[in-house]
């Protein structure tokens, strides 16, 4: 099959640039995760500000400390509120932002299966 | 029937949804943090100006009257403008001002403080505003104001006249 | 100051010809007999009013004539004379006037276009277009004139934000607004046939082609900001789940449901509803985020000037268009009940209706994130953030099924089909297995979700390229573009799984290493260019094999406003881009340096072009013309 011959070339490129995987450095999870509060829609990864600068190195330390990444945004929301949090957690505020899309889905999925019959025959 | 009883839903929805954008348009986009007041301060530990030695935070805010802390930098150009009113604000008795000196190097720091008179009873130096984060600050300049190791208030931003004589008032 | 005078004119006279073509319009609709040939005079007549006026813009800017309120706030005598003339859309009231062009070509290209439809369609099609065109000039003219004066008359203008100033973005909003405007057409136009009754298969093999347009337009649009973001916003991401990007991306996702909808209306007329409430919303969100950027109501890097009162103008017209649609959908369309909606579940048509389900999934997911931020903070006073982690954990999972059905799916025939080479299909499932197994196990990522997303996304390509080479079916613009989204997919999977990158502070002269390369920091070179100081690093870089090379990212001051920018170096090969950033840290005699490996960034670019040749292949197809 000349589809097999195709994928066995990329492959074969693919290990040849050796992409070596490093492991994810956990401070720049974290850090993508964080809003860089004086900056306009980038989180602190991404910017250069002074306040990204120093939260970098704060996040850096704490993981030092000791820390897991729970516990640090944690840290971080006590300071700056969930604004900072890109990946904002389950409670009584967001509740409609992570289930609603999930509900939307099902009730689609429902009207289609009601009006239309999808029968194997 | 049933179509009606959608018309007037969507219809409905459309109408939240127009009140909501229209509220949205007349807030003001940029962020202020709520201030919590009564906050205590962080624990952690820093080095003084001119010296070596790392002093605890809870030696120096643990006081029974107020502690304004004003963050500050020799390149910050508003803060230069609310210098004079921190000069004017040590005058008061009953306040002790500490300042937090923001990613700047000695040198210029000194000779900003030389040009404009020193303020502050102490100063610490944070180089990599890493302590600014501890206090939740966003940059240089702010200001907190410390009763018993409680943040009272937070200034973000340049403090202006009004804002000292509030800090009067308060301290009174 | 005189072209300010004709442009300013040419808008009114412009408001004009709609006022006029609505009347006539009118007029004909009832007569009943041929096209008034003063309509199209007419229609003619306002695109050239308002191109004069575009022109007239243009002409100011080229000529820096700060008389003018626009160009003096966009525009600097030193700037270049292409950023010049691509100032007049980075802005707000040029960027508008753009808008207002486009739409007025667009129904002239309508009228041409559409001789052997009813007249009462096309009637009412130009008539729902001037109204929408009448909603624009009202605004542009009360609060957005580009063409206001100023006096005194300032000597020197504020110049245009430097990372505006770059080739791509020149022509990225053009052609987004294409794609946006297009999608105007088929709002009217669906509009128009409900009123008339008029959905038939004619009427979707005549839609289509704007369809396809539009989605061609709005594909490259997003595929250039992209391609900007990546190399201008200087972090090396391509897609950043950013508002206004998310803005883009939602009329898209509704074209390509409408594409494939489409199609099954002009095989089975049936889904008439559904194509006409798709047809809707694509304007719909298309006005809803032209709302969201002008406003300010969105906290993001692209926002425009805030002005509440523009903003409060598209909103009330956006939803009295939004009304008079519901209104219009509730009251004409017809439900024709007695259709036969029996679907073979191995059939094109419940692929279609399973990919339509999924595809709106992924919209509510776009447009609940991009404005639940807006509705808790209005509601509740509470702040939060949506970022990638929550479009990523909303997405992936969704993601897989719809890939390997996307595989089956799109090989299956109308009505009634089944699968022929199960024993292919099988295989095809457990080499992509493999394949996902291979890459995955050296790496540490989390196993399960990356296995299963992998070989979805390997399984969709193997189908998708065995596909050409089965000569049955000539349907190859799918074809292309399915294997183009499948290589989308895979590219971008390569890509976040491979990519390293190396973050230090250096000094000139200093050197940073680690197992995997040597970065050389050699020296500084300054540079004063026309409107702009520039600081080049030279760095040389040298792999773990040996392979040395020379880096020279920069840092550009510019005079005209004082911005600091950071242009990237980015060395691109087929497998692997390289990018490098300089930064410099303050108070500090060190820099800050990022240096990182992407693999198969390009074929992320290559990837969406291969889409968008598709759906050119298909627009150019004959077999629709009828």
């Amino acid at each position: 099959m000349k589809f097999l011959k195709y994928l066995f070339i990329i492959f074969f490129i693919m290990n040849l640039n050796n992409f070596k995987a490093e492991s994810v450095d956990l401070s720049n999870k974290i850090t993508k995760n964080l809003r860089c509060l004086i900056c306009q829609g980038q989180s602190v990864y991404e910017s250069d500000s002074d306040f990204a600068n120093s939260l970098k190195i704060v996040v850096s330390n704490k993981i030092i400390e000791g820390l897991n990444e729970k516990e640090i945004y944690e840290f971080l929301r006590e300071k700056y509120g969930d604004w900072i949090l890109y990946d904002p957690e389950l409670n009584k505020n967001t509740y409609l932002l992570w289930l609603l899309p999930v509900l939307l889905f099902l009730i689609g999925g429902a009207i289609i299966f009601k009006r239309f019959k999808i029968t194997n025959k | 029937m049933k179509n009606k009883i959608f018309l007037f839903v969507s219809i409905f929805i459309f109408i939240i949804i127009f009140s909501v954008f229209y509220k949205g348009l007349n807030k003001i986009n940029i962020y202020s943090p709520k201030v919590e007041l009564n906050k205590k301060i962080p624990q952690y530990s820093s080095k003084l100006i001119n010296s070596d030695k790392l002093v605890n935070y809870s030696e120096i805010f643990n006081y029974d009257h107020f502690i304004l802390l004003n963050i500050w930098s020799s390149w910050c150009v508003p803060c230069r403008e609310e210098h004079e009113l921190l000069m004017n604000l040590s005058q008061q008795r009953n306040i002790r001002l500490i300042g937090l000196n923001y990613k700047d190097n000695v040198i210029s720091a000194q000779k900003f403080l030389d040009e404009l008179g020193n303020p502050f009873e102490t100063i610490l130096v944070d180089i990599e505003g890493v302590q600014a984060i501890e206090w939740g600050a966003f940059g240089v300049p702010e200001s907190f104001l410390i009763f018993k190791s409680k943040v009272v208030k937070k200034y973000v931003g340049p403090l202006n006249e009004n804002l000292i004589n509030e800090i009067k008032l308060i301290i009174k | 100051m005189l072209s300010s005078s004709i442009g300013y004119y040419g808008l009114i006279l412009g408001l004009i010809c709609s006022l006029l073509l609505t009347f006539f319009n009118l007029q004909n609709f009832r007569a009943q007999k041929i096209l008034n040939t003063r309509i199209l005079s007419l229609t003619f007549l306002q695109f050239l009013f308002v191109k004069i006026s575009f022109v007239s813009l243009i002409i100011s800017f080229v000529l820096s004539d700060f008389s003018n309120e626009t160009v003096f706030n966009n525009s600097h005598s030193t700037k270049p004379i292409f950023y010049k003339i691509a100032g007049v859309w980075g802005n707000h009231e040029g960027s508008l006037l753009l808008w207002l062009l486009v739409l007025t070509l667009f129904t002239l290209i309508f009228l041409l276009k559409t001789k052997n439809q009813p007249l009462q369609y096309r009637i009412l099609t130009i008539t729902f277009q001037q109204i929408i065109i009448i909603g624009f000039f009202v605004f542009v003219i009360k609060t957005s004139n580009p063409f206001n004066y100023i006096f005194p008359i300032p000597d020197e203008g504020l110049g245009l934000n430097p990372i505006l100033q770059d080739p791509l973005l020149a022509i990225h909003p053009p052609v987004l607004y294409l794609g946006y405007v297009g999608s105007s057409i088929i709002f009217s136009s669906a509009l128009a046939a409900t009123t008339l009754g008029l959905i038939s298969k004619s009427w979707a093999i005549h839609i289509k082609k704007w369809v396809l347009a539009s989605w061609i337009f709005l594909t490259i649009g997003i595929l250039l900001g992209s391609i900007w973001a990546y190399y201008e916003l200087g972090w090396g991401g391509f897609w950043f789940w950013d508002p206004v990007e998310n803005v883009s991306l939602m009329p898209w996702l509704v074209l390509t449901t409408l594409l494939h909808c489409i199609l099954v209306l002009q095989k089975r007329l049936i889904l008439t509803s559904w194509v006409i409430i798709l047809s809707i919303s694509t304007f719909t969100l298309s006005m809803c985020g032209t709302f969201l950027v002008r406003s300010g109501i969105l906290n993001s890097i692209h926002t425009f000037a805030n002005d509440p009162e523009r903003g409060l103008f598209i909103l009330i017209f956006l939803f009295i268009l939004i009304f008079f649609s519901i209104i219009i959908f509730f009251f004409f369309n017809k439900r024709n009940e007695n259709n036969n909606v029996n679907f073979f579940w191995l059939s094109k048509e419940t692929a279609i209706l399973i990919n339509n389900w999924f595809m709106m999934y992924f919209l509510s997911v776009v447009l609940i994130g991009t404005v639940y931020p807006i509705f808790l903070d209005v509601l509740t006073t509470n702040k939060i953030s949506v970022g990638p982690p929550f479009y990523h954990k909303l997405i992936i999972p969704f993601l897989i099924p719809f890939l390997i059905m996307m595989g089956i799916g799109s090989r299956l025939k109308w009505i009634k089909s089944n699968l022929e080479d199960k024993a292919q299909l099988i295989l095809a499932l457990i080499i992509s297995i493999l394949i996902a197994i291979l890459i995955v196990k050296n790496l540490d990522v989390k196993f399960l979700i990356n296995i299963t997303l992998i070989s979805s996304a390997f399984y969709l390509f193997l189908i998708t390229s065995r596909d050409f080479f089965i000569k049955k079916e000539k349907n190859n613009s799918q074809k292309i573009a399915h294997f183009g989204f499948s290589l989308l997919i895979l590219s971008i999977l390569v890509n976040n799984l491979f990519s390293t990158e190396i973050i230090t502070n250096l000094k000139v002269g200093q050197q940073f290493e680690n197992s995997n390369s040597k970065i050389l920091f050699k020296n500084i070179i300054q540079k004063d260019e026309k409107n702009y100081k520039s600081i080049i690093g030279n760095f040389i870089i040298e792999n773990n094999n040996g392979k040395i090379e020379e880096f020279f990212p920069e840092l550009r001051i510019y005079n005209q406003p004082k911005i600091v920018t950071s242009e990237a170096d980015i060395k691109t090969t087929f497998t692997t881009d390289r990018f490098m950033t300089i930064n410099v840290v303050q108070n500090q005699e060190y820099f800050n340096i990022r240096y990182q490996s992407k693999p198969f960034m390009i074929w992320i670019w290559l990837s969406v072009i291969l889409i968008s040749c598709g759906g050119i292949l298909s627009f150019l197809n004959k077999e629709y013309e009828k």
